[in-house]
């Protein structure tokens, strides 16, 4: 066994708890967990079907930690872990599993297949088994700050950009201040406008705020790559930055990955409960809405949809938010199938999108999307996942559907009230 | 051996050792599963009601939006079987005697007649089953010889029961000891296969729920 | 006393039985023991010239029953003039002498007969704590049984206890009995149970070993197969009631009373191998279950032990007898592996080396 095998199944009997336990011994091998996985369903190829990608955890676990498994193991009756194996199932547990949790959602025994996805690339990961585009992007957040390589001077810019603009100052490094914004490196680069659409609700609102210079950034692919030992240190930066800046709440921007890993895994990967509060935008939008400080004006006049990200609904309980904050601003909203916490993935969570050799499946994958949209037929798709705007965006594209997509937050600014 | 011999075995040794094997067997996998432990949640919980484990339990019977389109023969054949075996082995007479004879427990039993009924439903709707995983690829695909042999220690006591309970085919000491003869085979395979499931699928749940539900959403 | 007057015809006849009547038990005998037709007149001959053989009878942990049962006589019956006709050397019950008296007829007559008396043995023999729950003169039951067995020809275990070790051996067993063929090995042993056996049972075994010199065929329990080779239930007159289901539920409802099949209140007579319901008892007036009551299973191995009387056969016996052993043993395996898991997961966390980016790349 390569010493990097060996690591790979210590991680896994580091992870392996009572629920996985539980999971694997109710299994039944019903195969209805492939009908809520859009890999499958746009396949019709069984090898993806969720909790078969967990083969190799399954096998670990039997062989460590059952009584019968370890017997069968020292009969050398059960096969061991092997490199090539876990090769042969990278593409299962990285290239088409975006962590979307909609498995977690059908199966009937009440198996949290994504719960065990996750654990499966702590060992995956270890092994060398890491597709190079998520490992690269873990590389750059760790290295650099960000997954895309953004750096303070580049946000700084952006922020002199924002202020010319608006008029508004942008607060960096403001101690005491209630929120402490956070952003994702694609809305750095790709969509300014969220922190420009920040800076003029928070004036509405009358709420004191900052961005935080060494702790800007909210993606985590620590996460996605499923490396605790990285993620840990990844968010360990966020909390030291509002822990230093004595902030209220910490508001996780629209970014799927980074509010589960901030909100959900965080206080888990430092040992403790944080200091302050943790929010997704828009769980904050819809405060100031309840609050009365949220006052828009006019409505949207096209018929608009709205895209669930998975891990801000399903994944992060942010469910209700999105649809109050819509019909604020629209009368003219309508449903996809399957809305809310039932949705489908845009197909590029969990790591797809920065992983080059998901690229072909996953635009596979994206006809799901397609056909929910299809039979909508909206004029504007809404989302709330700057990762999700970029991956729909290019799904679009492929498919050559002429359809804009916005981020909420920035069309809740667009309809502010002036004063 | 003859049919009586049979009968007298698999009654009195035969049975001890099943139900042994059983309860050995299940407490042994609960603990073996259950020790293995969960580590606290630090993330500060959500609370929305109607997501917990304890209300997952029982709405993960219902399928979710959209998946009775997709398969449909898959729940309503699982229905049929899951509700048939828990109503014949429940509520008929000579079980709910025998349940009383054990343990001094007793409820009213549904009528003769329509636990024949509930039988025949159970057998049709596992022959759909079977013939599912025989069809579907997905199904196929995950199919171990566990899955197979699990299927038959489920079907045989089922069968064996019917016929004994009818008086057909084969002389009625002969069908009610195959029928105990399946039963305790059922109740060795039981702790060791995915059939275990019918204990474990109660704590699964409610872990996916809680989590979940910590979280807020109602799973 | 001639030769002749020493054989058993002409014992019979000096007690009033004609020779007609006693062909007419031969042919039955014959007929029970299912020999062919014409084997009836041979066995009557053979029978007729057979010597009286000496037969040593010791009783063990028994109650008598058996022997109330081979000596009951209502009319003088076959059975009992049969019996007569034995040279009954030694019974601690039926004979007049006791004391020492009775132990050195005993003594005496191993001696005279050495290698040809038969061994007629009712009781089981205690083994725990030396034997010394049950002794005869001093001597315990094992050590009496096995210096008479040394000479004998063959030995013919009367009712369950000694076939079986019936009632004493039933759990807990607290005087250890076994049965006679656990402890005689090297010589025939005929089974003969029931409790108590059927008188004709026992004496048709013995005609049969007066009228051949051998043993009769036995079923794979030592028990003779012309006896013990169909099931009570086989032969029951209730039988068509058990082929149409019809089934008394109690002892006092309308299907007790029309007399129909008492499986479902116990009856054993599914699993019962013996001739009750074609012989009856009391003289052929009637058996447990034209009485109205089921088999008890009386001539089956720890009849006793098998669940209750009026437990329907399809009832399990004591499933949940075994149900708290099978806890613990499930618990502490349970438990082991769970610290065993434990530990192993422990070493994997203190073995955990923090991942780093260099980790990562394969």
């Amino acid at each position: 066994m390569s010493a990097s095998l060996a690591r790979a199944v210590n991680v896994l009997k580091e992870v392996i708890d009572a629920p996985i336990a539980s999971y694997f011994a109710s299994c039944v091998h019903c195969g209805l967990c492939a009908e809520a996985c859009l890999f499958y369903t746009e396949t019709d190829d069984p090898k993806y079907t969720p909790i078969h990608k967990l083969e190799p955890m399954r096998r670990v676990y039997a062989q460590e930690y059952t009584l019968i498994g370890r017997l069968l193991k020292w009969l050398g009756l059960s096969k061991p872990l092997t490199d090539a194996e876990l090769a042969e199932w990278q593409p299962l547990v990285y290239d088409s599993c975006t962590l979307c949790g909609r498995c977690s959602m059908v199966c009937p025994v009440g198996n949290d297949i994504v719960y065990m996805v996750r654990k499966l690339r702590e060992g995956m990961a270890i092994a060398g088994y890491a597709p190079a585009g998520v490992l690269a992007a873990t590389q750059r957040t760790i290295e650099m700050g960000s997954p895309m390589g953004v750096k303070l001077p580049a946000l700084k810019a952006q922020i002199g950009h924002i202020e010319a603009e608006t008029g508004l100052t942008v607060p960096l490094d403001r101690e005491g201040a209630e929120y402490m914004v956070l952003l994702s490196s694609m809305e750095i680069i790709n969509f300014p406008e969220y922190l420009s659409a920040i800076a003029r609700i928070m004036k509405q609102a009358g709420k004191t705020w900052t961005l935080c210079s060494s702790a800007f950034e909210a993606t985590n692919s620590g996460i996605q790559i499923g490396v605790s030992d990285l993620a840990r240190v990844i968010v360990a930066r966020i909390v030291e930055g509002a822990e230093r800046l004595k902030v209220q709440t910490v508001i996780s921007p629209e970014c799927g990955h980074a509010f589960t890993a901030l909100r959900w895994e965080g206080p888990n990967l430092i040992g403790r409960p944080y200091r302050f509060k943790v929010q997704h935008i828009l769980e904050v939008l819809d405060e100031l809405r309840v609050q009365g400080l949220l006052k828009t004006q006019g409505f949207e006049e096209k018929r608009l949809t709205f895209h669930d990200p998975c891990q801000l609904v399903r994944r992060g309980g942010v469910i209700e938010p999105p649809r109050n904050l819509l019909r604020m601003i629209s009368n003219n909203l309508v449903e996809t199938t399957d809305p809310g916490k039932y949705n489908w993935c845009c197909g590029g969570g969990g790591g797809v999108s920065a992983n080059d050799d998901a690229e072909a499946i996953r635009l596979i994958a994206f006809k799901r999307k397609k056909t929910q949209l299809d039979a909508v037929k909206p004029d504007k798709l809404v989302t709330a996942c700057a990762n999700c705007r970029i991956v729909l965006e290019e799904g679009l594209e492929h498919y050559q559907m002429n359809l804009p997509v916005v981020g909420l937050t920035e069309m809740i600014a667009d309809h502010l009230a002036s004063d | 051996m003859d049919a009586a011999q049979l009968l007298n075995w698999v009654r009195g040794a035969g049975l001890q050792l099943a139900v042994f094997i059983f309860l050995l067997g299940t407490v042994w996998r609960l603990i073996e599963i259950y020790s293995l432990g969960r580590k606290p949640d630090l993330a500060e919980a959500r609370h929305v009601s109607g997501a917990s484990g304890w209300h997952t339990l029982w709405r993960r019977s219902i399928p979710i939006p959209g998946m009775m389109q997709r398969a449909g023969l898959t729940y309503i054949a699982g229905y049929g079987f899951h509700i048939g075996l828990a109503a014949v082995v429940l509520l008929f007479a000579p079980h709910i005697r025998l349940i009383h004879d054990l343990t001094g427990l007793s409820w009213p039993a549904l009528p003769s007649p329509f636990v024949d009924l509930l039988a025949v439903m159970t057998l049709v709707a596992m022959l759909v089953v079977l013939a599912e995983r025989l069809r579907q690829p997905v199904k196929r695909f995950l199919s171990t010889f566990e899955d197979w042999l699990t299927w038959a220690v489920t079907f045989l006591p089922v069968l064996t029961g019917y016929l004994a309970a009818r008086h057909l085919l084969l002389p009625y000491t002969l069908t009610l000891s195959l029928h105990i003869l399946s039963v305790e085979m059922l109740l060795v395979l039981l702790p060791f296969t995915k059939l275990f499931h019918a204990f474990t699928v109660w704590p699964s749940r409610w872990f996916n729920g809680d989590a979940h539900g910590r979280k807020g959403v109602a799973v | 006393m001639s030769k002749e007057s020493g054989l058993l015809i002409a014992n019979l006849a000096r007690q009033g039985v004609s020779r007609r009547t006693f062909m007419k038990y031969c042919a039955t005998l014959a007929s029970l023991m299912a020999l062919p037709p014409a084997a009836g007149r041979a066995f009557a001959e053979a029978l007729a010239k057979a010597p009286r053989p000496s037969v040593i009878w010791l009783s063990f942990q028994e109650c008598t029953g058996c022997t109330e049962s081979i000596t009951r006589s209502h009319a003088p019956t076959l059975e009992g003039l049969i019996f007569d006709s034995i040279s009954l050397d030694y019974h601690h019950t039926l004979m007049a002498a006791a004391g020492e008296a009775a132990e050195a007829a005993r003594a005496a007559a191993i001696k005279a007969n050495w290698g040809k008396y038969l061994l007629v043995v009712d009781g089981s023999v205690p083994m725990k704590d030396g034997g010394v729950y049950s002794t005869i003169a001093g001597i315990s039951n094992h050590d009496m049984l096995m210096a008479t067995v040394k000479g004998a020809a063959a030995i013919v275990a009367v009712g369950t206890c000694a076939a079986f070790g019936g009632l004493p051996k039933a759990q807990p067993n607290p005087t250890g009995a076994v049965a006679i063929s656990e402890l005689v090995k090297d010589k025939p042993v005929v089974n003969i149970p029931g409790c108590p056996p059927i008188p004709v049972v026992m004496t048709g075994v013995l005609a049969h070993y007066l009228a051949f010199g051998t043993l009769p065929e036995l079923d794979k329990l030592g028990r003779p197969l012309a006896f013990y080779g169909e099931t009570i239930h086989d032969r029951c007159y209730r039988r068509p009631f058990y082929d149409q289901g019809k089934f008394a539920k109690t002892f006092d409802d309308e299907g007790a009373r029309k007399g129909w099949c008492l499986f479902e209140l116990g009856c054993k007579g599914p699993v019962t191998y013996n001739v009750c319901a074609t012989t009856k008892w009391n003289d052929g007036t009637s058996f447990p279950i034209e009485s109205g009551h089921g088999c008890l299973g009386c001539s089956e191995p720890n009849f006793w032990d098998a669940g209750g009387f009026y437990r329907a056969l399809s009832m399990p016996a004591e499933p949940l007898k075994v149900a708290a052993k099978a806890v613990a043993i499930g618990a502490a395996v349970g438990v082991a592996v769970a610290f065993s898991n434990r530990t192993k997961k422990t070493a994997a966390r203190t073995g955990h080396q923090t991942a780093t980016l260099a980790d990562l790349e394969k």
